[in-house]
């Protein structure tokens, strides 16, 4: 048997074939699926709700993360909000926001955003609780007023933790975007779940597409973290 | 979405489960503005038995493949340090694909149901837990392994009996927070029709009503909580020195 003819391959063959040339479906009467233009319609309308969702939780959870990180209170709420969150099940928050608030991209986005809240303030906590006392009082020792101290001395120094944070949320939202689809606003979750309409190729091509557009993001965060990890902070790392 | 769609879906959702029912049955179908549907609860509670078991039973089984590789590629990788970067980014990949595209990639594999979603759901672990048992091991002081050494113990009991004990609670902190992620996660199962809570919050296409989803998301969460509680119960039984120092 030759090899290009394995089923598997063919899965994938198909897959990419949906990605760039739109094909036939036999539900919607002839109107054609997939294609370039509209995976990457969906890909957009994906990538929108993610930044959408990321920039809510940000938002919220940076200024009472670095605010108790660096007050030095709140241990208990932040550390169980992390621990929390992580129980939320993903489905069932989509699902009572449209439910109950309704659908669309501003429900979506609060749901996504509550998703993320978690994993950043707990981890910028963390993060600013983390950085050693006596460099707090060196720099409050030099005349930095508080708001200096935390951002030109504890922020950088906490940049690793809460990007991990970032990124944990980040990896959260973006997968969760994909079941947006169920609350009206069509991600790349539309090519999976709905696969009725799109088929197998559909399916495999969304999965395909949510991965790699994972994968991006988290690339992306990486660098983005590397730039602005102090580069002190970067010798001790090695 | 039109409250007819809804009803319909909450009747085919019950399909299978423990009593036979009309979907004429149905009460506070006059008042879609009920967030929770006592009435409805009381008479359907029994739908979610067999979903519970099922995600019950796949957060279990996932957990446990997931420890069983993480663990044996973290105490590969204690040994031979140099595969510790390759090991960590493999393992970034598989947690960072989303779950619900990691089940339609498997597709073509595994095929629809239950292996797909563990076989997912284990991959989705194996950061978590490698990662906390190579620090773990990690962060065993060079002295106490000196002792050990001094002591005349092998490598190999010095790992079983000084290194892992002493690295107990960093493993168990990995396994309760992959243990939490994958019952919140498991929801997602539906998908790729592997039952689990997940039918209770969407089913035949359809979001049911909040009744459901709440008490699914509810049952989802007490699960979370639970085997969160039996793992910690478990740290506590073995690791008695720590207790020992508590008192």
């Amino acid at each position: 048997m030759s090899l290009l003819a394995h089923p598997l391959l063919a899965s994938f063959g198909g897959a990419i074939e949906f990605i760039f040339t739109p094909q036939t479906s036999n539900v919607t009467g002839g109107r054609k699926v997939g294609g370039f233009d509209e995976v990457m319609e969906l890909t957009f309308n994906q990538l929108e709700l993610t930044l959408f969702g990321l920039a809510a939780a940000l938002i919220v959870a940076l200024p009472i993360g670095l605010y108790l990180g660096h007050r030095g209170v709140g241990e208990t709420f932040a550390v169980a909000l992390g621990n929390a969150g992580r129980a939320i099940p993903e489905l069932a928050l989509i699902a009572l926001m449209a439910a109950v608030v309704g659908v669309g991209l501003l429900p979506l986005t609060i749901a996504l955003g509550v998703l993320g809240i978690p994993p950043i303030l707990t981890n910028t906590f963390v993060g600013i609780r983390q950085v050693d006392q006596a460099t707090v009082n060196a720099a409050r020792g030099m005349g930095m007023t508080e708001l200096e101290v935390l951002r030109k001395v504890e922020a950088p120094l906490a940049v690793p933790t809460i990007f991990a944070g970032i990124r944990t949320a980040t990896i959260a939202i973006v997968a969760t975007a994909a079941i947006g689809t169920i609350a009206g606003f069509t991600t790349l979750g539309d090519f999976i779940i709905n696969g009725s309409i799109y088929g197998e190729d559909g399916q495999l091509a969304g999965a395909i597409m949510v991965a790699l557009l994972a994968l991006t993001l988290e690339g992306l965060l990486a660098l983005l973290q590397r730039r602005l990890t102090p580069r002190g902070l970067k010798l001790r790392h090695t | 979405m039109a409250s007819g769609a809804l009803i319909a879906a909450v009747g085919q959702v019950g399909e299978g489960f423990f009593k036979e029912r009309s979907s004429d049955t149905l009460p506070c179908q006059s008042k879609p503005s009920h967030l929770f549907c006592f009435d409805w609860a009381r008479e359907n509670i029994d739908r979610f038995g067999t979903p519970t078991l099922q995600h019950f039973e796949m957060v279990v089984v996932a957990v446990v493949v997931g420890f069983a590789i993480a663990f044996a590629l973290a105490l590969l990788a204690h040994r031979r340090r140099w595969l510790q970067p390759p090991l960590l980014a493999a393992t970034g990949v598989l947690y960072t694909i989303p779950s619900l595209a990691f089940f339609f990639l498997l597709l073509p594999i595994t095929g629809l149901g239950r292996t797909t979603a563990i076989v997912a759901l284990s991959a989705y672990t194996l950061q978590i837990l490698y990662r906390n048992t190579v620090a773990g091991l990690a962060n065993v002081p060079e002295s106490v392994r000196d002792a050990a050494r001094g002591m005349g113990l092998t490598d190999r009991q010095i790992l079983w009996k000084v290194e892992l004990p002493l690295a107990t609670p960093e493993i168990v902190a990995g396994l309760r927070i992959a243990t939490v992620s994958t019952v919140a996660i498991a929801t997602l199962a539906v998908f790729i029709v592997a039952g689990g809570l997940g039918t209770q919050i969407y089913g035949g296409g359809n979001l049911t009503f909040p009744t459901s989803i709440i008490i699914a998301g509810t049952i989802a969460i007490l699960m979370a909580l639970a085997l969160d509680l039996l793992i910690l119960l478990g740290q506590r039984v073995l690791t008695p020195w720590r207790r020992a120092v508590r008192a």
